[in-house]
C-alpha cells in the first residue's frame, strides 16, 4: 500500500499530473475577490474565512476526476483490485495522495493568502488548523464520489453534484471555526464538529468506496 | 495442483453470457479458450479473476492464485519502465524485477518512459508484469495483440518456462502459441439460452458482502 501512495505521489509531481493545478486555481480565486468586490478593507477582512474556505473547496473538487479515472481508463484499476491489497486500503491510500498533493498546499497557502484578504492577525494561525482538519474530509468525500462517477464518460459534472451536498457541513463549520474567533467568540464547537466530520469520513468512505468500485468495474 | 470450474455462470451487466462453463486444468498445462468474437471470453477471464460477480457454480482455486492480464497493461506513461515494473512488484509483495526485464529484452529500456514506448514494447512491458506476480496461474485475455513474431516466440517460452515450473495458463487467443502442453476448450458450446434479466446492483453488486 505504500507502494501505492508512493506511485500516485510520483505521478501527481511528475509532468501533467495536476500538482501544482489545485494550487493556483486557489491562488486565482482568492487573488480575485479584492478586483471583485473593492478594496474596502473592513469588507474584505469580514469575508476572508469564507472565501479561502470556498476556494480552498472549489480546488479541492478540481482534481476529484482524477483518483480513479486515470486508473480504470489504462486498466491498472483492475489490476490493482485483483491485487493482494484490500479494496478499502486502495480507496484510504488514494484519498490520503490525493489529500497529500492538494489539500495540504492549500492548507500551508492559505495563511499567505489570507494576508492578501486583509484577515485579521487572530485568524491565521485558525485558518490553517480548520483547513488542516477539514480538507482531509473533503477528499475523502471527494474519493467516495470519484468511486461512484468512475466508469462514466465525462462523469464530471455528476461527480460535482454528487459531492457538493456533502461538502457543505464541512463548508459551514470550517468558515466558522475561524469566523468566530475573528469576531472574538470560542470557535470550540464549530472546530470540534469538524474534526468530527473528518474522522467520520476515515472511518466510512474507504468501506463506501471498495463497495462502489467493485461495483462499477466488473 | 488443479483448478477445477464447476457449472459456473458468467454475467455482463444484466446480460447473461454463459451458463454451466465446467473444466479443469492441471499444474503444468495450458487451456486455450477459443470462440468467436462476442462470445464471452473476457467475461470467462474476467469471472474466474474474481472482477465480475459469478452466478453460480464453483472455482477450486483462491482468487489470491490467480494472476490477469486484459486488453489494457495498466501502464503509468509518466513512469519509467522499470518503475513501472517495481511497482507492481512491490504491490505484490515480490523482490526483483530482473526476471522480468530480462525475459522480454526490456533492459535496454528500463529508464525510458513509458510514454515513449511502441504499443509492442508496452504489451511486452505489461505481460511481463505477470512475472513479478508470483502468482501459479495466468489468465490472459488476447496477449499477442500488437506483438510481433518473434514476440510471440519469447511470449511462447515465458508461459512454457511458467508450466515448467508446475503453473497453469488459461489463454484467450486464435494464435498458435506453440505449447505442447496445451488443451482447447471451444466456449461457443457453454452460451446462455434465453435473455434472463436481473437486477444487477441488488442480486450480485452486494452478493459478496462480507467476504469481498
Amino acid at each position: 500500500m505504500i507502494a501505492l501512495m508512493k506511485r500516485d505521489l510520483q505521478l501527481a509531481l511528475r509532468s501533467g499530473g495536476g500538482f501544482g493545478l489545485s494550487l493556483a486555481f486557489f491562488l486565482i480565486v482568492v487573488m480575485f475577490v479584492p478586483f471583485g468586490v473593492g478594496p474596502e478593507s473592513a469588507v474584505l477582512a469580514r469575508i476572508a474565512p469564507g472565501i479561502l474556505w470556498i476556494g480552498a473547496l472549489l480546488s479541492c473538487l478540481l482534481s476529484l476526476d482524477r483518483i480513479f479515472q486515470l486508473d480504470y481508463e489504462d486498466g491498472s484499476l483492475d489490476l490493482l483490485a485483483t491485487a493482494p491489497l484490500p479494496l478499502e486500503g486502495i480507496v484510504a491510500m488514494k484519498a490520503v495522495a490525493h489529500w497529500l498533493t492538494t489539500g495540504l498546499p492549500l492548507t500551508v497557502a492559505a495563511p499567505v493568502l489570507g494576508f492578501l484578504l486583509n484577515l485579521p492577525v487572530e485568524g491565521y494561525l485558525w485558518v490553517f488548523l480548520s483547513l488542516a482538519a477539514g480538507t482531509p474530509a473533503l477528499s475523502f468525500l471527494g474519493t467516495f464520489g470519484a468511486a461512484i462517477t468512475v466508469g462514466l464518460k465525462r462523469g464530471g459534472l455528476l461527480l460535482s453534484l454528487l459531492v457538493l451536498p456533502l461538502y457543505i457541513p464541512t463548508l459551514i463549520f470550517g468558515a466558522q471555526s475561524v469566523t468566530r474567533v475573528v469576531e472574538g467568540q470560542s470557535n470550540s464547537t464549530a472546530f470540534a464538529i469538524l474534526a468530527a466530520i473528518s474522522l467520520f469520513t476515515f472511518a466510512l468512505i474507504p468501506f463506501a468506496a471498495a463497495r462502489a468500485l467493485r461495483v462499477n468495474i466488473r | 495442483m488443479e483448478l477445477t470450474v464447476t457449472n459456473l455462470g458468467c454475467r455482463r451487466g444484466e446480460l447473461r453470457v454463459l451458463s454451466g462453463v465446467s473444466f479443469s486444468v492441471r499444474g503444468g498445462t495450458a487451456l486455450i479458450l477459443r470462440g468467436p468474437n462476442g462470445s464471452g471470453k473476457t467475461t470467462l477471464l474476467r469471472t474466474l479473476a474474481g472482477l465480475a460477480p459469478a452466478d453460480g457454480g464453483t472455482i477450486s482455486m483462491p482468487r489470491e492464485a490467480l494472476a490477469y492480464a486484459g486488453h489494457a497493461d495498466g501502464i503509468k506513461a509518466q513512469l519509467s519502465v522499470a518503475e513501472n515494473l517495481r511497482f507492481w512488484a512491490d504491490v505484490f509483495g515480490h523482490a526483483g524485477i530482473d526476471a522480468a526485464l530480462d525475459m522480454f529484452d526490456l533492459r535496454p529500456l528500463a529508464h525510458r518512459q513509458a510514454q515513449h514506448l511502441s504499443a509492442g514494447q508496452k504489451r511486452r512491458l505489461g505481460l511481463s508484469r505477470l512475472l513479478v506476480t508470483g502468482r501459479p496461474i495466468w489468465l490472459l485475455d488476447e496477449p499477442t495483440v500488437s506483438l510481433d513474431t518473434e514476440s510471440v516466440a519469447i511470449f511462447g517460452r515465458m508461459i512454457a518456462g511458467h508450466l515448467a515450473d508446475g503453473g497453469m495458463a488459461i489463454v484467450a487467443t486464435h494464435i498458435d502459441l506453440g505449447l505442447e502442453t496445451a488443451e482447447t476448450l471451444d466456449i461457443a458450446q457453454f452460451r446462455a439460452s434465453g435473455e434472463d434479466h436481473a437486477n444487477p446492483f441488488l442480486d450480485d453488486g452486494f452478493a459478496d458482502w462480507g467476504n469481498p
